[in-house]
């Protein structure tokens, strides 16, 4: 027997509140504040949590049908892109290498935002932000799946994409900035979580990782990335959204809770801009076809359009971060900086760099006319030197590296940029050391998190990064070697100049294979 | 100020001197040259001679450049936590109070790889 519908369907906003707001319920069992521990402990004051404004109203039934869309689509271009030979696509196999420090240090937070996600839906009381905080945990563990997916066509030809989530995240020096920026804040509690990735990282900077990375993709060719980048889009719309809902909502509930939300903001801001120089030798350096410099991104994407959001938030009470002014120092610098310190520690990286071409340099003096020529092209020029001769320059003796933000410290002063800046602090009698002043802002703000940081460079030092069993007391003990083994390196493969690498031989052998007879 | 926690918050540092099996941390860094990235992290006995340290230490980190064979050790600046520091070449790391985890500059007036600072 048929059943016979007897009323309409109900409309979307009925739906919404029916199956996000009509599912929330009074504890009986326990008193609120034991059902919710962490709402409460950072001081953010709520009275009214219902007043939380729902920017998408998605409702699940509808989430699943959008997601479902979007991976029928993105799968099918990425069995396109395979069968198409689209590794062979690429501009040239030195563009993989910002796609290996994607896969290797943004891929796995991916992951860890939708843990963070899911422990922030779980902690809010408030029913709003509990349903939006689920959809963004389940697009995170969506993007980082995409994001292996898509690039593990690369994966079966060239090296170094074979253990970035499984083993390097947790290991390998560089992946210790972002996975420590990550860990700093999943530590935290619920509403700094928020700020810290749904408002700082997804809001403020998302733009000058995403936007660089998928332009970057689709001037090099790189036709997966380029994809995944447009499923994940949509969904990145909501989780700027959900940021920005969240900062204003806890503006408004309470007077009291700007000082708080200021210093969030302040602390997060920095500890997002310094991830993202990783971003910055993207741009100016590891794309053979170049989008902008780092320095055209950031006027765009920070300076721009991070001004028009502030201007916005004036009327709140919050002003500007701090650290504006040693950024617009910084974006002349930083880039030059970090790839001088790459292409001489890549004898230790999973990835390959390479000391830019004449035509390459020209194009940074022309982007950088106040400091590329003055400081840096000489710098590359004696590495080139030293490597015409044979005597490709790798350091030796692991740097000294920043507390907070984990880089090496490789940072300049921000009135000298011929001179590293050290800053220092002392706790408990112990000493620690800082990049900066916005590092060692935040160190001196909460020192007893800071003091457990997992420093690679210290736990090579303990004796604590080698593959069991190792004896360091063995005759001919290579730590280099060791180190790298455990982090599932294959030094001959995996790291070193692109120069006379394997990537760079099987690339030229298959694209000539592709283009001519013999 | 200390950090916001729903419980006492106190956890032992992760890289204390007993850490690093009789040896201490020591940060050096050399003005004015990039060759070298970033200041060098060493691990040293404090027994260590401050002679030897340069001797055969920072010689093993910083010898590659063609600058440091020209260091009159006599005329460097050496700075500790960025005050003025005078080491005697004869004495250990401990006896001279350079302890766990101390950063030390040196500057060698004239070097600075011909005014790149490379």
């Amino acid at each position: 027997m048929d059943m016979k519908a007897t009323k309409k369907k109900l409309g979307l906003k009925e739906k919404y509140a029916h199956m996000t707001r009509g599912l929330d319920w009074e504890t009986t069992y326990q008193p609120k504040e034991k059902v919710f521990p962490q709402a409460t402990f950072e001081g953010i004051k709520v009275h009214d949590w219902d007043k939380w404004e729902d920017p998408f109203r998605l409702t699940m039934d509808s989430y699943w049908k959008y997601q479902a869309e979007k991976e029928r689509k993105l799968y099918a271009v990425l069995d396109a892109f395979a069968q198409n030979n689209g590794h062979l696509g690429i501009t040239d196999a030195r563009y993989l290498s910002a796609i290996k420090l994607f896969l290797t240090g943004i891929s796995p937070l991916e992951y860890v935002a939708h843990r963070g996600f899911a422990a922030a839906g779980r902690n809010f009381p408030g029913v709003g932000p509990r349903v939006a905080c689920l959809m963004q945990s389940i697009d995170e563990v969506r993007h980082a799946q995409t994001q292996i997916h898509a690039l593990s066509n690369y994966n079966k030809f060239y090296e170094g994409f074979h253990a970035g989530a499984s083993h390097q995240i947790e290991r390998l020096w560089y992946l210790s900035v972002p996975k420590s920026f990550f860990d700093d804040a999943f530590s935290a509690g619920p509403f700094e979580w928020m700020i810290a990735i749904g408002f700082s990282f997804e809001y403020v900077l998302t733009n000058l990782l995403f936007v660089p990375f998928m332009s970057g993709a689709a001037y090099n060719g790189d036709m997966a990335t380029v994809t995944f980048g447009f499923s994940a889009q949509s969904d990145e719309a909501r989780h700027m959204t959900l940021g920005l809902e969240c900062i204003k909502f806890m503006l408004e509930q309470d007077p009291d809770n700007l000082p708080i939300v200021q210093k969030w903001i302040d602390k997060w801001a920095w500890r997002g801009i310094r991830v993202l120089s990783l971003v910055s030798t993207m741009l100016d350096y590891m794309l053979p076809k170049r989008v902008m410099s780092w320095k055209e991104a950031w006027e765009i994407y920070f300076e721009q359009n991070g001004g028009a959001l502030f201007n916005d938030l004036a009327k709140y009470g919050i002003k500007v971060p701090e650290c504006i002014a040693q950024c617009t120092v910084d974006k002349e610098h930083q880039s030059h900086q970090l790839w001088l310190t790459l292409c001489t520690h890549s004898h230790a990286m999973g990835l390959h760099t390479w000391l830019p071409n004449a035509e390459e340099m020209d194009w940074l003096s022309a982007k950088y006319p106040n400091t590329f020529d003055k400081y840096y092209r000489p710098r590359f020029d004696q590495l080139r030197e030293l490597a015409d001769k044979g005597e490709r320059f790798y350091a030796n003796t692991l740097p000294m590296l920043c507390q907070v933000c984990q880089i090496p410290m490789l940072f300049t002063e921000p009135d000298d940029p011929t001179k590293i800046c050290y800053r220092e602090s002392e706790f408990q009698g112990e000493k620690y050391h800082t990049c900066s002043d916005g590092c060692k802002h935040i160190f001196d703000d909460e020192p007893e998190k800071y003091i457990q940081a997992w420093l690679p460079v210290h736990q090579v030092y303990m004796g604590n990064c080698w593959p069991e069993g190792t004896d360091p007391t063995a005759e001919g003990f290579n730590p280099l070697a060791k180190y790298l083994e455990w982090c599932h390196i294959d030094l001959a493969r995996d790291g070193g100049d692109y120069e006379g690498s394997s990537d760079q031989a099987n690339f030229a052998a298959w694209r000539g294979a592709a283009t001519q007879n013999t | 100020m200390a950090v916001k926690a729903l419980y006492d918050y106190q956890y032992p540092a992760l890289d204390t001197q007993d850490k690093f099996h009789g040896n201490q941390l020591l940060y050096v860094g050399w003005d004015d040259h990039f060759m070298f990235a970033a200041p060098l992290a060493f691990v040293v006995p404090p027994s260590t001679k401050f002679s030897e340290l340069v001797e055969n230490t920072l010689t093993f980190g910083f010898g590659r450049h063609p600058e440091w064979a020209k260091i009159d050790f006599s005329k460097v600046v050496w700075l500790k936590s960025g005050q003025p520091f005078v080491p005697e070449m004869d004495k250990t790391l401990a006896e001279q109070g350079i302890k766990h985890k101390d950063a030390l500059r040196l500057q060698t007036p004239g070097l600075n790889g011909n005014g790149t600072y490379f």
